[in-house]
């Protein structure tokens, strides 16, 4: 007996060194070591690639003429404003050339318009006017134009009374500016002046004519000597509900007191005509213009704004090829639930907690290894199905709104995010339940289903969805740029998400902390 | 002061009505294999999870040199633990099984080889863990409780699945670790298992500790120990040896059984007392006896004492 007691107590001579950066070794030496996870984040990746691939193949656009088969073509490349952004351009100009600095002023007295009844599909043959109601687009526009060239996406300022917005002061499509609030009518007149000094345009308005006032400025660059002044309508197609498409619409005004004063030559001849017209944009009719004694009456549709998509113009947000986002979650989902229940299934988790007591830290070093491989496959994914995407959408004669590199790297970064966060989340709740096939089920049912009903689901219920639960994550494959002053259905149908792409990210990421928390606190809590 | 490497007091904890650990108190000193033994549901694996810092406990405290496992900044170096053998990913190989857990302690790969050939776990080491036969399995798992090089080894059920040559292994591997110095807390439901291989002896039933003790005193203190003397004077044997606490009834002529006293003990009572014997032999159950009388009669022991309470 104490002979054993006096033996001399053993030290180890092994040199160990404990920390963050070695649990997260640990940890990723236990994801790469299992292949079915590596082949799960490349099946991940490629189902992306995939489905993205397989739904822009479905995608077809474009038009026929004659008698089928006919000659078909794609849908033209949708116009582009000097800013490199999708824009609208079609509307009927009565204009003539203005050299060097002088104005322009006139006085609308009368915006009506007509609303089609038939949707986007206003056949061929039919009047359009029997086909409609009468009704007038609150984005129906009157007013003054200047610009350097008719050319369809070149530089313009305008000054312009609208349907139910009052006068605004706009210019290079993306530029809106308030002026004098209320509708227009004979009795309630409105003054429009635009001023040309150099390369600065100003707007103004008036209820009198006497009393002016500024709305704003604009600087349009490298400005030619001579421009084209005159009266513009257009009228825009107005959104129906949740539908994709809108209605065609047409606004007619009329102006007097019309007065060009130029500093060089002027006082030729109007000319009227309708503008940037085709395909790219729906329109009610073609427009006109009559001018009397009394004025002028100008009638037109389509618009000069920011292209949108979905109630006038058709085209694909060059994201689009991430529709195969959602079914990328639900392999990652898989996934993360995996990484977690790994451990409880055979009481692996006992080995794991013997030599990392520290439970909260093994949590969060599954989670960043597991949001970092997932990060880079969902990255990647995005990146390549975007590109593919974009060359069958193009192939197929489908019209794509440009995209800016930094939007794109914005876009694939911040689904790669979403894939990771969605991973981790997974992996949490697979952490409380300590049932994979549960875990799974929950993050389908929060995050993918309420993303398919949004899709589907008309109204607000699927707005709330994309708001609350964490499908809100979604909204980082936004790459299209909301307008005020262009009505639409800013669904996510057709690219808008009701939260910003940060703040539908950070929607996700709380329910993920949230759920990291209450696994954090199981799993401290309960007996290993 | 205690020299031991391993110390619970007073652990109990509670799963329902059930008392999983009633007052559990050892220690395991270094230099000695420590056989941990008891019926199956008697609280060892508890025990061992308890210590590991794996399982909460009601009350009472386990302390690894001296502190909560919870608290040891390098665990592997401070404990090696076989809890179960099969607590594998199948599809991981068991090389990269060590891997992981070299990479927590920030061991380099050189370390799990090491460990992979003292326990003979050779190129099947590569292999996925799901193949195992529960022999590899228990080499693996003793492999990764000795990586950390620990001063402390903790096995629950180490032998179970071995075939008789990896007993045999397994048998002189722990008796070399506990020459090193190492404390090795081994738990079993077999005391056969033990018998050959304990240095001492902790006996677990119900959440008791039965027996803390060397295998030659549990032997000796069981019931199930008697002598045997002969003695002309069987009398004054009697009065003498009852006066000392014995228990002592006559079996035949001039021959009485005793009960309560150690045969050396016997011996020197009689021969302070002038009592002349003639003959005396000592009757010990075996260990397995001995073990199985004191865990049984732990189990009455509990009967009665829940008695009347609701359950």
């Amino acid at each position: 007996m104490s002979a054993v007691e006096t033996a001399p107590s053993y030290v180890s001579r092994v040199p160990a060194r404990t920390g963050f950066p070695q649990l997260l070794h640990a940890e990723w030496t236990k994801f790469r070591t299992v292949r079915a996870w590596v082949t799960t984040t490349l099946v991940a990746t490629l189902v992306l690639i995939g489905l993205s691939w397989f739904a822009a193949n479905g995608s077809h656009a474009g038009f026929c003429s004659g008698p089928p088969p006919g000659s078909c073509h794609g849908e033209p490349p949708l116009p582009v404003g000097p800013d490199g952004e999708a824009v609208v351009d079609t509307y009927f100009f009565v204009h003539q050339p203005l050299t060097g600095d002088g104005s322009i002023t006139a006085r609308v007295t009368a915006l009506t318009g007509r609303i089609s009844t038939e949707g986007n599909a206003v056949r061929a043959g039919t009047n359009p006017f029997t086909e409609s109601r009468p009704g007038l687009a609150e984005w129906a526009k009157a007013g003054l134009l200047l610009r350097p060239s008719l050319r369809t996406g070149s530089q313009y300022a305008a000054v312009l009374a609208t349907g139910s917005h009052g006068v605004r002061m706009q210019s290079d499509y993306v530029h809106d500016t308030a002026g004098l609030a209320g509708a227009v009518s004979a009795t309630s007149p409105r003054w429009l002046r635009l001023t040309r000094v150099g390369d600065v345009i100003t707007g103004a308005d008036s209820a009198d004519g006497v009393h002016w006032t500024t709305v704003t400025t604009a600087r349009l660059h490298d400005l030619p000597s001579t421009v084209q002044v005159g009266l513009f309508v257009t009228s825009p197609a107005q959104p129906r509900g949740f539908a994709a498409d809108g209605e065609p619409t047409y606004a007619t005004g009329h102006f007097d007191n019309v007065a060009v004063s130029a500093a060089g030559a002027s006082g030729s001849a109007w000319v009227g005509g309708d503008l940037g017209g085709g395909p790219s944009y729906r329109t009610f009719a073609r427009g006109s213009f009559q001018q009397a004694a009394g004025g002028f009456t100008v009638s037109g549709s389509g618009d000069i704004a920011p292209a949108v998509r979905g109630a006038g113009a058709g085209g694909q947000p060059a994201a689009a090829g991430l529709v195969g986002a959602f079914a990328a979650l639900i392999v990652v989902a898989v996934l993360g639930a995996l990484f977690m229940t790994s451990e409880y299934r055979r009481g692996l988790l006992r080995t794991t907690f013997a030599a990392t007591p520290r439970r909260g830290r093994v949590l969060a070093a599954k989670a960043l290894v597991l949001g970092a491989v997932t990060f880079v496959g969902g990255v990647v994914g995005a990146v390549i199905a975007t590109a593919v995407s974009r060359r069958v959408l193009l192939a197929n004669g489908n019209a794509l709104f440009p995209m800016s590199g930094l939007t794109e790297a914005r876009v694939a970064i911040g689904l790669g995010a979403v894939v990771a966060v969605t991973a981790v989340l997974a992996l949490a709740v697979a952490a409380i339940t300590r049932r994979s096939t549960d875990a799974v089920v929950a993050v389908i049912v929060t995050t993918v289903v309420p993303y398919i009903l949004s899709m589907t689901l008309s109204g607000s219920v699927g707005t709330w969805l994309l708001r609350l639960t964490p499908a809100a994550g979604f909204a980082v494959e936004e790459s299209l740029t909301r307008y005020h002053q262009v009505a639409n259905s800013y669904s996510a149908v057709n690219g808008y998400y009701p939260l910003s792409p940060l703040a539908g990210f950070a929607v996700l990421c709380a329910w993920t902390l949230l759920a990291l928390v209450v696994a954090r606190r199981l799993l401290r809590r309960r007996d290993a | 002061m205690s020299t031991a490497m391993v110390e619970v007091t007073e652990l109990r904890k509670r799963y329902g009505a059930t008392r999983a650990l009633d007052g559990v108190t050892f220690g395991v000193e270094p230099g000695r294999i420590t056989g941990f033994v008891g019926p199956n549901g008697a609280g060892k694996s508890t025990t061992m999870r308890v210590i590991l810092g794996l399982d909460a406990v009601d009350s009472g405290t386990a302390l690894v040199g001296g502190h909560r496992y919870e608290t040891l900044a390098e665990p592997l170096r401070a404990v090696g633990a076989l809890l179960d053998a099969g607590a594998l990913q199948h599809n991981r190989s068991g090389r990269n099984h060590l891997l992981w857990l070299a990479h927590s302690h920030g061991l380099p790969a050189a370390r799990v080889d090491e460990v992979i050939d003292l326990v003979g776990l050779g190129p099947a080491a590569r292999r996925k863990a799901g193949g195992y036969s529960l022999g590899m399995r228990q080499r693996l798992g003793i492999a990764a409780a000795m990586l950390g090089d620990p001063p402390v080894l903790l096995m629950d059920e180490p032998f179970n699945g071995m075939d008789p040559e990896g007993i045999v292994w397994m048998r002189g591997f722990l008796r070399a670790l506990a020459a090193q110095g190492r404390a090795v807390l081994i738990s079993s439901h077999l005391m056969s298992e033990l018998q050959d291989i304990a240095d001492h002896l902790i006996v677990i039933g119900r959440g008791k500790v039965l027996a803390d003790t060397s295998v030659e005193e549990l032997v000796a203190t069981v019931s199930g120990q008697w002598v045997t003397l002969r003695t002309s004077a069987s009398s004054d044997a009697s009065r003498v040896l009852t006066g000392a606490g014995g228990e002592v009834n006559p079996s035949g002529v001039d021959v009485l059984t005793v009960t309560g006293l150690a045969p050396q003990r016997i011996v020197a009572l009689l021969g302070e007392a002038g009592v002349p014997l003639s003959e005396i032999a000592a009757h010990r159950a075996s260990l397995e006896e001995a073990y199985l009388a004191l865990t049984r009669d732990a189990g009455e022991f509990h009967a009665a004492a829940t008695e009347g309470v609701a359950r």
